[in-house]
């Protein structure tokens, strides 16, 4: 059955450099150094990775993270934690539009 | 004392034409690398594979069921070699060390014969057989205990090594650290080993002796001396489950792309002399797991006057890539 995400497309992210190579280099320079130790620990890191991951839904994002915060020691108790804090965020960022609602409400009602 | 000259060894790349990797031996040909003993200090000395445990990751097959245990004649020619060459430290393996009869035995004959002395335990072995009596033989003797704990998370831990191990293991541990394991000042060292849970890599040591350190003080008010940081080895156990859960490919591939040249160098088998229970040599425990005698030729304990001389080629096969990946493990 054809599909769009292939697991196999993830080692071939880098090929994206084949044209404008020099675009390529900035981006994965800049990544490189985004995801090194900083004031956050790299384990620190690639949790928010994993939650950002879960909150853009990319599937190439989600396998890598999931192996990097394994291998950063996280444990699977830790990822789901952050799972949900991607979901309290984006539940809450559509429910307090809600207040939005409420003040027009308001406005317009008797 | 005249050491044994051994011949250049065959490649035991004995997966390599259905391998997903390239070789070992032609890996370390491309960076100009050859494994090649240096001195010989660590005389590693597996007892025997009975455990009480069948942990996933075991590159021995290890378990309840195996029968293979060192008998009284080879432990003479065991500590018959001890004696002729100095080893600064002498390391008792297993299965679980704490199951073969004759561990005391074992100890007492030599301890005498090496400054350092270490025993692995599973921690359970131990908690499950009169543990105080195992400790105080490890504490007459100085012997520096060096522990399995994968993680301090209980569903991590028992995915490894079996339901009701966590809690085995932390009573262990506390036990050891009231006999003055672990606590400054004692002189009495304990050590844990964290292997992953899983098919990937395991975190930076330093960080991971860290978080370690912080959580089991904090949660069981449990100290220790040092961590060490292992991957999984693709062998036994291990590699069945890889195979059965579809993780073989991917895990051998990530051990290869991790190869690192820089720690070829620090590699534990260039100072190790392994012999297992029934007193024949191999270059390390995971050789001996695959039956790949020490450079390749079955030599038995009791034929070595002296170690193996430095420069003497070390048999490698595919599963070395585990020990290489990354900073390397030791």
């Amino acid at each position: 059955m054809d599909t769009y995400y292939k697991p196999e497309d993830l080692p071939k992210f880098e090929e994206i450099g084949k044209e404008a190579p020099e675009l390529a280099k900035k981006f994965f320079d800049y990544y490189g150094a985004v995801f090194t130790e900083g004031e956050l620990t790299e384990r620190e890191k690639a949790l928010i990775g994993l939650a950002v991951a879960h909150t853009v839904q990319c599937p190439y994002c989600i396998d890598a993270f999931t192996q990097t915060c394994l291998e950063k020691g996280s444990t699977p108790g830790e990822m789901t934690e952050a799972v949900h804090v991607v979901t309290a965020i984006r539940g809450g960022a559509s429910l307090v539009h809600g207040v939005q609602m409420r003040n027009l409400i308001e406005k317009l009602s008797m | 004392m005249k050491a044994r000259q051994l011949p250049e060894v065959a490649d035991h790349s004995v997966e390599q034409e259905t391998s997903p990797v390239e070789s070992f031996r032609r890996t370390l040909f491309k960076h100009g690398l050859r494994l090649e003993r240096g001195q010989t200090t660590t005389l590693q000395i597996n007892v025997g594979l009975l455990c009480n445990q069948v942990c996933k990751h075991c590159h021995l097959d290890a378990g309840p069921t195996r029968t293979e245990l060192m008998d009284k004649k080879t432990l003479d020619e065991v500590v018959g070699f001890a004696q002729r060459v100095s080893f600064d430290i002498i390391d008792i393996t297993g299965g679980a060390p704490e199951l073969h009869p004759g561990l005391f035995t074992i100890i007492e004959r030599l301890a005498p014969l090496t400054p350092k002395l270490m025993v692995r335990s599973n921690l359970s072995a131990m908690e499950e057989n009169d543990p105080d009596r195992f400790i105080d033989l490890f504490r007459t003797h100085k012997a520096v205990v060096v522990v399995s704990l994968p993680s301090p998370n209980p569903g991590q831990l028992e995915s490894q090594r079996g339901k009701g191990i966590f809690e085995k293991s932390i009573n262990a541990l506390k036990r050891l650290n009231a006999a003055g394991y672990g606590k400054e000042g004692t002189g009495l060292e304990l050590d844990l080993v964290s292997n992953p849970p899983g098919a990937f890599l395991p975190p930076e040591q330093a960080q991971a002796e860290k978080r370690f350190r912080v959580l089991l003080r904090n949660k069981w008010n449990i100290v220790f001396n040092n961590l060490f940081t292992f991957a999984n080895v693709p062998l036994g156990r291990f590699r069945q489950w890889l195979e059965t859960s579809g993780n073989l490919q991917n895990y051998l591939e990530r051990l290869a792309s991790s190869f690192n040249p820089c720690v070829v160098d620090g590699l534990m088998c260039r100072t190790l002399l392994s012999v297992a229970w029934d007193g024949y040599l191999y270059d390390c425990d995971f050789n001996l797991a695959k039956g790949i005698y020490m450079s390749g030729r079955k030599i038995h304990v009791s034929e070595m006057e002296a170690p193996p001389e430095p420069g003497t080629p070390i048999a490698v096969a595919d599963h070395c890539y585990t020990c290489a990946a990354g900073s390397g493990f030791t």
